[in-house]
């Protein structure tokens, strides 16, 4: 029963983390809900723009940024929606003028291009088409006129968007407009949104009730973002006077700003938390295969870096399979290639036991040497066959994203999933130890050689399977890290001194001492890089993992019993 | 190649005078030479093929390899077919000293083409001053440095990373109030980092306002900056100076997409990001993050067209791998540049000597794919460039925001530092120096 637990445990987190992801509008979405104001805002062929529109539309045909900046404030002004599809054009780099300062739209499905005056279609014959420049500052000030012309819409996704920017970046000037759409807006969370807009403007509103009411609205959301601003509100002049009249409205300022650093800081350590675990499931499944070869083998495998590397390369593989012969499977490659890196990586594994180190066991100063040899010639041939450059792995659509676990704490889809897999592999190395013959016959083994071997049990060949199998689960590792991290020649190089650290400050010979060492490590290093930053932060681990193995050289989990050597 | 002659000059009065220097020289030394008139001429080249840093820089391998193919499709230099001698110091840089040593020593290379990192090029820097070796570097860098035995054909921090900042801080760039630095930790994104800050601080934004965070390379989990980034932004408006290097670039960026950070809320600029590092990477989140460089790929000028028309042919005569997906980029550019700049001196100077070839290096102009006449300076070893910002696309090209009305040159020695501010770079007479605060050759010895 329990391991139909283990199994299903990340299925459904899975699922739960897609259900999250459900809430939030992707940018397709968006992108989607844009092309649909495209088709309901663009004029038809015939009606052209009103007079004063037109004249704003014509200052488009620069190549100043002020030019383009006034236009869009002016068209701001106007409050005109056939102004839109300019602007949307803009947005989306399909607006041009040509040399005779005739602004153009190309149209986004059938790439035609249009007079935007007009409406009528023109012809690129002889034309010599220039684009009005679209800068980060010009998105900053299009984004907000685009969701106030929007924002009287049928469509409510589309209100939503539009509420979305005019509640991030509100204008003065759009101040009765927004009430407006305030007061007819049906949907709860478009009003809250544009609540929040309003708010913004109101805060510098002379009637102190409203001023009240403002920050009231602004402390409600607790954003980190307008904390600056609230802080104004408790700003005194060079005399020491309070800035703020109002006492009420200073003490609605206060608490205000009490509540979001509470916020605040309890998304600080939420996050550091999470990211922790996170980067302590990347160490676990990186260190599991380890944990099986040198944690019960105790062969020094220095090729284990490169165990990882060839499951991502298996993982490249399989991926190129699917887009190559089942282009409509793709999203499932993932699937397939947790399987095959498995058997890939083991049998490379195996292979790697019989030709190499079965010769060597007892002799760890030649494994040693043996095993990086290995690793170099695996590195080189991986580089003659691949290219040194790295290879391009595509995230499959649902392991792409990210979800919001709170405010201001958003984990991506991909590093969600490693740590559910991270258990996933954790419960499948349980499970093949202590419910498998093969386990069985590993811990007999490892704990004597000779009494196991006069039980029957083939010694030499329980070596080559656990090998084989530490080197699969490596290679499971290796496919998680393809989903994060660049695949190269040489991406196991990154990983072999934190392998090794995870299984000595574990405990050498106890699996599961290695999964507490990697998620306390990850935990530890990320509380401390904040403080120290990511370079200290590693040489503290590594001053503070010395201290430790020296306090205590078994590890933090020691094998007791009759089967521990010392 | 050779049809451009001699090449243009700054001015008249300089022309006359790398004229007079280059011939008596020539003359002067030619005589030392030993090779036989129809030897080839070798032409080492000095990159990482392996290692991380075999990333960047097996394209410059690639590229200059096409430029010697073609100057030999031209009938060579001088009736001289040019040799390419190629290493490879595996991204390992003790080796890029042992490695130079072996061409110039062993292979007596006519000139070096190499290096990328900083480090590389410092190991690299004693063997050339200690056997008077050339070599061309074509990657922008920190300054604080003019050999005597260098060209470098890349930015100094003027011409990159101080007007890109500029920018940022600007109306125009969005009005930057608070500068967050991320960086790899090694010197050149310290040295530019102490560099972007003394000139913060000097216009009036001052140390709260900065950040400045390092990782290790080949760091990959950058969860924590990101975030910690946007809690930096809530204080005002933000900019991040990326000095990122090699593939780590690839996972910071992941990060920023997966947490939401938008380029018109928060732009990070970047100063070693360009097509090639792009190529690889799903750019869609990131489009409007700038970077800024001296040449684009999408620059649009006869002279590029030119160039990556050649480029493209080339990678697909020489079976490339990539194929069409290779791109060329701004260090690209600089080692196309600084090999055309040789070969104009090797041919002006009538010798590939050294000396002679450094004297004729001097105000020697190149047209370049950037679209501007690209001049060497006649002091300081440096080229004057132009800067463009660029934004990321979604096709991972980028699409000039900004750029400068002309090349600007060269400032080895930061003015914001104090110890760097009262050097000189000038290696012409009386100075003949470039690290000193006064003349070392004056007349009254």
């Amino acid at each position: 029963m329990s391991n139909l637990r283990w199994l299903l445990m990340p299925a459904l987190c899975l699922a739960l983390a897609g259900s999250l992801l459900a809430d939030e509008p992707t940018a397709e979405e968006r992108a989607e809900a844009l092309a649909d104001a495209e088709q309901e805002a663009a004029p038809g062929p015939t009606d052209g723009l009103a007079d004063d529109t037109a004249e704003v539309v014509r200052q488009f045909a620069s190549s100043r940024w002020q030019d383009v900046r006034d236009a869009i404030n002016a068209l701001a002004e106007l409050g005109d929606a056939d102004g839109l599809p300019v602007l949307l054009a803009l947005q989306d780099r399909r607006l041009y003028y040509d040399q005779d300062e005739r602004v153009l739209i190309e149209d986004p499905l059938d790439g035609e291009l249009r007079d935007a005056i007009s409406g009528a279609s023109v012809s690129r014959d002889g034309l010599e088409l220039s684009e009005p420049p679209l800068t980060n500052p010009i998105r900053r000030s299009l984004r907000p006129v685009i969701g106030q012309l929007q924002i009287f819409s049928d469509d409510v996704n589309l209100r939503r968007a539009a509420a979305e920017e005019l509640a991030d970046r509100p204008q003065a000037a759009m101040l009765p407009q927004l009430q407006e759409a305030l007061e007819q807006e049906t949907n709860a969370e478009v009003q809250r949104l544009l609540r929040i807009a309003v708010a913004r403007l109101q805060l510098d509103a002379d009637d102190p009730e409203v001023r009240l009411d403002a920050v009231q609205t602004i402390g409600e959301i607790r954003s980190s973002r307008l904390k600056g601003t609230l802080q104004n509100f408790l700003r005194t002049d060079d005399d020491g006077e309070p800035l703020e009249s109002s006492a009420e409205v200073r003490q609605a300022a206060q608490d205000a700003i009490t509540a979001i650093e509470r916020r605040e800081q309890m998304a600080r350590f939420f996050s550091d938390l999470v990211y922790g675990l996170s980067m302590g499931s990347v160490l676990l499944l990186a260190a599991m295969g380890l944990a099986i070869i040198f944690g019960l083998m105790r062969v020094i495998n220095m090729a284990h870096g490169e165990l990882l590397m060839i499951g991502a390369y298996t993982t490249f593989l399989v991926q190129n399979l699917f887009a190559l012969h089942m282009p409509q499977f793709f999203n499932f490659y993932l699937v397939a290639a947790v399987p095959a890196a498995f058997l890939v990586t083991g049998a490379v594994g195996i292979l790697m036991e019989r030709g190499v180190i079965r010769f060597l066991y007892h002799r760890p100063l030649e494994t040693l040497l043996a095993t990086w040899g290995i690793s170099l010639l695996l590195i080189q041939s991986m580089r003659s066959i691949f290219g040194a450059q790295n290879v391009r792995i595509v995230s499959p659509e649902w392991f792409s994203g990210s979800v919001q676990l709170m405010q201001g704490v958003s984990l991506s889809t991909s590093r969600l999933g490693v740590i559910l897999f991270a258990f996933f592999v954790v419960a499948l190395v349980w499970l093949l130890m202590t419910r498998t013959r093969l386990g069985l016959e590993v811990r007999a083994v490892m704990q004597n050689r000779q009494m196991a071997a006069a039980m029957g049990i083939s010694a030499n060949r329980v070596d080559m399977w656990t090998f084989g199998a530490g080197a699969g689960v490596a290679g499971l590792g290796g496919v998680a890290l393809s989903q994060i991290v660049n695949v190269g020649p040489e991406l196991g190089q990154a990983y072999i001194v934190d392998s090794f650290m995870v299984v000595v400050l574990g405990g050498v010979g106890n699996i599961f001492g290695s999964v507490f060492s990697a998620l306390g490590l990850g935990v530890f290093s990320k509380f401390l890089e904040p403080v120290t930053g990511a370079v200290l932060a590693k040489i503290f681990l590594f001053a503070a993992i010395i201290v430790f193995i020296q306090w205590r050289p078994q590890g933090i989990f020691a094998l007791k019993g009759r089967s521990a050597e010392d | 190649m050779s049809d451009k002659g001699a090449g243009r000059r700054l001015s008249m009065q300089s022309r006359l005078g790398t004229l007079a220097a280059s011939g008596l020289l020539g003359a002067t030394l030619a005589f030392g030479s030993t090779a036989q008139a129809n030897d080839p001429i070798k032409v080492g080249i000095l990159h990482s093929l392996s290692g991380t840093m075999a990333i960047s820089e097996t394209s410059l391998r690639d590229v200059a390899l096409m430029v010697i193919e073609d100057i030999n499709a031209q009938g060579g230099l001088l009736g001289r077919q040019l040799e390419p001698v190629v290493m490879d110091p595996a991204s390992d840089w003790p080796r890029y000293a042992e490695q130079g040593r072996e061409l110039l020593e062993r292979e007596n290379v006519a000139v070096i083409f190499g290096s990328w990192t900083s480090v590389s090029r410092e190991a690299v820097l004693p063997v050339l001053e200690e056997l008077n070796g050339l070599m061309f570097y074509p990657v922008q860098y920190e300054g604080e440095e003019s050999s005597r035995n260098i060209f470098y054909t890349g930015a100094a921090p003027n011409q990159q990373t101080i007007p890109a900042v500029e920018y940022l801080m600007s109306e125009e760039g969005g009005g930057a109030e608070r500068f967050y630095l991320i960086g790899t930790d090694y010197v050149f994104p310290r040295t530019t980092n102490r560099i972007v800050r003394a000139f913060l601080n000097a216009n009036g934004i001052d140390d709260d306002a900065i950040e400045e965070v390092y990782f290790p390379f080949e760091h990959s989990d950058f969860q924590s900056v990101v975030a910690d980034i946007r809690r930096f932004s809530d204080a005002g408006s933000t900019a991040v100076i990326n000095t990122v290097n090699g593939d780590s670039n690839v996972a910071f960026y992941q990060e920023l997409a997966n947490q939401g950070i938008d380029a018109v809320d928060i732009p990070v600029l970047a100063t070693s990001v360009g097509e090639e590092e792009l190529r690889g990477m799903d750019t869609g989140p990131l489009v409007g993050h700038l970077a800024a460089w001296n040449y684009f790929m999408s620059v649009e000028t006869e002279q590029n067209e030119a160039f990556t028309a050649r480029w493209a042919e080339y990678v697909e005569s020489a079976g490339l791998p990539g194929g069409s997906d290779r791109v060329t980029n701004d260090p690209m550019e600089a080692t196309y540049i600084g090999m055309k700049m040789w070969a104009q001196a090797v041919l002006q100077a009538g010798t590939t000597d050294v000396d002679a070839v450094r004297q004729a290096v001097y105000g020697q102009c190149v047209d370049s794919p950037s679209g501007f006449e690209i001049c060497m300076d006649e002091e300081n070893h440096h080229l004057h460039k132009p800067v463009l910002i660029g934004e990321i696309q979604a096709d991972g090209q980028f699409a000039t925001v900004w750029e400068t009305d002309g090349p600007v040159r060269a400032q080895p020695w930061s003015p914001y530092l104090e110890d760097s501010k009262d050097k000189v770079a000038n290696w012409r007479y009386p100075w003949v120096c470039g690290d000193c605060t006064e003349p070392t050759h004056n007349l009254d010895f």
